[in-house]
């Protein structure tokens, strides 16, 4: 193992502290060292944003962000999205307009998606399209996610 | 009996799904997991002089380096190609999960590294030395069929894979007789299938025995091929399919690295886990498609095509995996198309080149067939100067002349092709689409449309049309379904099928639920560990409804009629007597008196009372369905695009499918499979190209580079259906998985050429980049013969580059330096 460093993170609202090679990439911290594996890897290039995350609010992909950049920082992953013990609203619409398919980009995408909403709480289809245009997915051709995304926008999401 | 079949019906598998709750392969580390990397080639083809371990092995953190002589004694069997036609010699080479000798393709293995952790496992990598000598290489299969050519193979001779033909009716005759012969060639490069998550397996070592998980379309095949390469008993092997995240073919194989890991874990008696990098799965999974067809039609003036001759060079990479050479021959039962061509001949030569081999994509074979035969049609149209849909129209196999015989001995199971294609005009106002066209054409803008009436072959398979005694696959492609209800009464669905994405865990829920009278919500459905279950042939070929929801339904039929006896006996009622309505198993003219499913579950496990001695005790049944014939959904798509003449790109700007693959078991469903398979193909059309360079060297290596459609470039979809029942098996359903991708290709195509017709583009072969467009519309506007043939490999200098996420880039974006 090279170089160490210690980092402290909020992680879904827990600190969560520890001692990691310095080299470290924040989504291998999340799902190695802490076990929340619904954040997912599908490329070496930050493409296809299967490991989105919110750091302090906003949507990154974890894959090019280092743990030791992240101290001090807030993250919230798929995980920590429902806050009330239920389903975030994008949860429900996406399980209600069938935009996951393989399931595998679905936490990065609703990551995304949160985040675009937080921004644009009423996006028209062409927004929301340019909006999750760092997020690939194989399966659904994108079209339920876009409805998904609608219907949660419709129900007040961002508020 | 339908209450749940037919409804859409929200996914079972979801909830987990959408709250981070899955469980993929990387998702699954057991406590003391070593890793492992793998030593690659940089050379397309070279001989291994030397490989030197030592730096690696002396890491603290490597727990040993193995090269093919130390794993040698090891292998029971090289890894298989399972198709043996009759009469037909397939030079196959010996293939071995890491190279011994030369290696034949960039990032070919050499070495296979473990070590205690993830990335330290990578340095390793980095420190074994291995010296090469270059050889020559090929990566062009025209050029490589050529005297003097590079040979991937020298034992062979010749880098000539095979030759397999197939010809029904009087072809030659046919030629003879024509008014008109309508020739075209047609590229169908190569793609690669970009499961958003890549391949992996972690490996458990007990004893004698071993547990791989692998993130695989096919869990009982790929047992049954380790038992065979690895030389253990299948007893002592147990695959499991977790959540897979995608798989579109490129999971349907048995990889070298699966082979290793059962070979390391057995050795070193240490669980051990791969996950594959983007970058190994652009090179080293399989790739798709890459046949350069030349197409000839016989037709008369009429309209009516009286012949079809088709010769397809297949690029098949440097070794075979499971089918590679089978790949491109799947397409030819439906050879003519959605049409009644009374002569037919298709001849496919595979060719050997220094890449990865090529295999089954979404579509596999299918994808080809369709795309030239539909654009061969829009050239008979135009040759003719006739309407492309009434030449449709006219060579149309009628709606009763099902069952059809094709030219090729294929029987066509059911259709109505006219009927899809009225829907859809329905839909699409052609007319008004002209005037349209027309006006926008005045404006400067340059849109067009596209059509395709395509029919395809799936539910795989017939085993006595496509196994040992029909078409030559060592193999059969029946189906089990089991249900067994529990003494509670709830019940679980085994299947032998293997999902990544399609919803198996909710349709066949329905399925089950109306036959045996239970809520969908208490039947779960379990696939993909061979510990459990019947043996089954795994999910591929559009073959999970088809062959094992038949299965499946046959078993719930067994456990009513089973159901029906016991309630019979306890009601003191005649068995056919009893019949299921709304979930109650009542006597017939006596709904009062009625049993539940749940309290026929408790009778069967704890009889009340003594039940006849012909019930034997518990509900339990399987069933093992292997189906007549194949089925051959259809369907009539319209593409609408638009493109700037100025930087050669094109926009989707609308898309309208109307499918039939049967009666629909969950719409919600269809409808998705659509959405993805649609969106597959217009990625092919568009953006996505496996781009080799003249030394082999792989150019798309990353999602950078290999431009996957995202939201942005697609449109939403309109959708609709007819449903005309298949014969084939009791649900009347045929398949939808790969609809879409076989069926839009051309759509896209012609619906470019369409807008570019007027500046004097006859023929674009795809992928239709901005640089491709824009140069063919400046060749045809210099007035040149229009773009040069469209070779694979020359693509560097048109390549779009196109980045997924920020889209394509073309000229204008500086992406095609």
């Amino acid at each position: 193992m090279g170089a160490t460093v210690r980092v402290a993170v909020t992680v879904n609202g827990q600190l969560r502290e520890s001692e990691v090679e310095a080299r470290t990439l924040l989504v291998h911290w999340l799902r190695d060292e802490l076990g929340l594996t619904g954040t997912h890897i599908g490329c070496d290039t930050t493409n296809c944003g299967a490991c989105t995350v919110h750091l302090d609010g906003e949507s990154i992909k974890s894959c090019t962000v280092l743990a030791a950049q992240a101290d001090g920082a807030t993250v919230t992953t798929i995980e920590g999205l429902a806050t009330d013990g239920g389903l975030h609203p994008l949860q429900d619409a996406f399980w209600e307009k069938h935009g996951l398919q393989c399931g595998y980009c679905t936490p990065g995408m609703i990551m995304a998606a949160a985040d675009l909403l937080q921004r644009n709480p009423n996006p028209s289809d062409e927004e929301i399209r340019h909006g999750l245009e760092g997020n690939l997915c194989r399966c659904t051709g994108y079209h339920n996610i876009v409805e998904a995304v609608k219907a949660a926008a419709a129900n007040g999401v961002s508020a | 009996m339908s209450t749940y079949v037919g409804q859409a019906m929200k996914r079972k598998e979801d909830p987990r799904l959408i709250t981070g709750r899955g469980n993929y392969i990387d998702d699954i580390t057991p406590i003391g997991t070593l890793w492992a990397a793998l030593v690659r080639s940089p050379e397309a083809h070279a001989r291994i002089v030397s490989i030197d371990k030592s730096a690696a092995e002396q890491r603290p953190d490597v727990i040993g380096v193995f090269t093919h002589e130390d794993l040698a004694g090891d292998f029971a069997a090289p890894m298989p190609m399972i198709w043996a036609p009759a009469g037909v010699e397939i030079k196959t080479p010996e293939h071995w999960p890491l190279a011994k000798g030369e290696v034949k393709h960039v990032l070919d293995p050499v070495a296979i590294v473990i070590g205690t952790d993830r990335y330290s496992v990578n340095d390793a990598v980095e420190d074994v030395i291995v010296e090469y000598e270059p050889l020559p290489v090929v990566v062009e299969p025209e050029a490589a069929l050529e005297d003097g050519s590079p040979l991937v193979w020298e034992s062979f001779g010749t880098n000539q894979t095979h030759e397999w033909s197939v010809a029904g009716g009087e072809v030659d005759a046919a030629f003879a007789d024509a008014d008109v012969v309508v020739s075209q060639r047609v590229v169908n490069h190569r793609t690669a299938g970009a499961a958003i998550e890549t391949r992996g397996w972690v490996v458990e070592p007990r004893g004698e025995h071993v547990t791989i998980h692998s993130a695989t379309q096919i869990p009982h095949i790929l047992r049954f091929v380790l038992s065979l390469c690895c030389g253990i008993p299948e007893d002592k092997l147990r695959v499991v399919a977790p959540d897979v995240g995608g798989g579109f073919g490129s999971k349907l194989n048995v990889f070298a690295e699966e082979i290793l890991a059962v070979l390391l874990a057995r050795r070193l008696q240490r669980p051990i886990k791969w996950i594959e990098t983007r970058s190994e799965n652009m090179a080293v999974t399989h790739h798709g498609r890459d046949q350069i067809s030349y197409v000839e039609m016989a037709v008369k003036r009429d309209g009516k095509v009286t012949g079809l001759r088709v010769r397809s060079v297949c690029d098949l990479g440097a070794y075979f995996m499971a089918l590679t050479p089978f790949i491109p021959e799947l397409g030819f039962p439906v050879g003519n198309g959605a049409y009644d061509i009374p002569a037919v001949s298709l001849t496919f030569v595979g060719v050997f080149t220094n890449k990865f081999p090529t295999d089954a994509i979404r579509g596999a074979g299918r994808p080809e067939v369709t795309h030239w035969i539909e654009l061969t049609m829009n050239k008979v149209a135009r040759e003719l100067d006739m309407d492309p849909l009434e030449v449709r129209r006219r060579n149309f196999i009628a709606a009763d002349d099902f069952p059809h015989e094709t030219a090729l001995g294929i029987v066509y199971d059911s259709g109505n092709y006219q009927g899809t294609l009225d829907k859809l005009l329905a839909r699409f106002d052609v007319e008004a689409f002209r005037r349209e066209q027309k006006e926008l054409r005045e404006r400067g803008i340059h849109r067009g449309v596209g059509f395709s009436t395509w029919v395809e072959v799936c539910g795989l398979a017939p085993s006595r049309v496509v196994g040992p005694q029909g078409v030559g696959l060592q193999g059969a492609f029946w189906e089990s379904g089991m249900v067994r209800v529990s003494a509670s009464g709830t019940a679980t669905v085994y299947t032998g099928t293997s999902p990544h994405g399609q919803g198996h865990d909710t349709g066949f829920a329905q399925i089950v639920a109306d036959r045996i009278g239970l809520d969908p919500q208490n039947v779960n459905v379990i696939h993909g560990d061979t510990d459990q279950g019947p043996w089954g042939w795994d999910t591929y070929g559009s073959r999970t409804l088809a062959v094992g929801g038949e299965a499946v339904a046959r078993a719930a039929l067994k456990v009513q009629d089973k159901a029906k006896r016991i309630c019979a006996a306890l009601l003191e009622a005649a068995p056919e007597d009893i019949e299921l309505v709304d979930g109650n198993y009542q006597v017939k003219g006596s709904p009062d008196k009625s049993m539940t499913m749940v309290e026929i579950a408790g009778a069967a496990h704890i009889p009340p009372q003594e039940l006849p001695t012909d019930i034997e005790p518990g509900l339990e049944e399987t069933s093992f369905y292997d189906p007549e014939n194949f089925v051959f959904p259809f369907g009539a798509h319209a593409c609408v695009v638009d493109v700037d003449v100025e930087t050669g790109k094109v926009k989707v700007v609308r898309y309208v499918a109307v499918d039939d693959c049967g009666p629909a078991i969950n719409p919600m469903l269809i409808d998705g499979q659509v959405h993805g398979g649609v969106v597959h193909a217009i990625g092919q059309a568009l953006y996505e190209q496996v781009v080799y360079d003249e030394d082999g060297q792989l150019v798309t290596g990353t999602f950078v580079d290999y431009a996957l459609p995202t939201a942005a470039e697609v449109p939403s979809f309109e959708t609709d259906r007819t449903e005309t029942p298949s014969p084939t098996n009791g649900l009347g359903v045929k398949g939808i998985g790969e609809a879409g991708t076989i069926a839009a290709s051309p759509a896209v195509t012609e619906a470019v050429l369409d807008a570019l017709r007027p500046l004097g583009v006859e023929w674009l072969d795809m992928p239709l980049t901005p640089m491709r467009v824009w140069q063919a519309i400046q060749a045809a506007q210099n007035g040149g013969a229009g773009p040069r043939a469209t070779e694979q490999g020359r693509a560097l200098d048109e390549h779009g580059g196109g980045a997924a996420g920020s889209g394509p880039t073309g000229p204008e974006e500086g992406g095609a330096a």
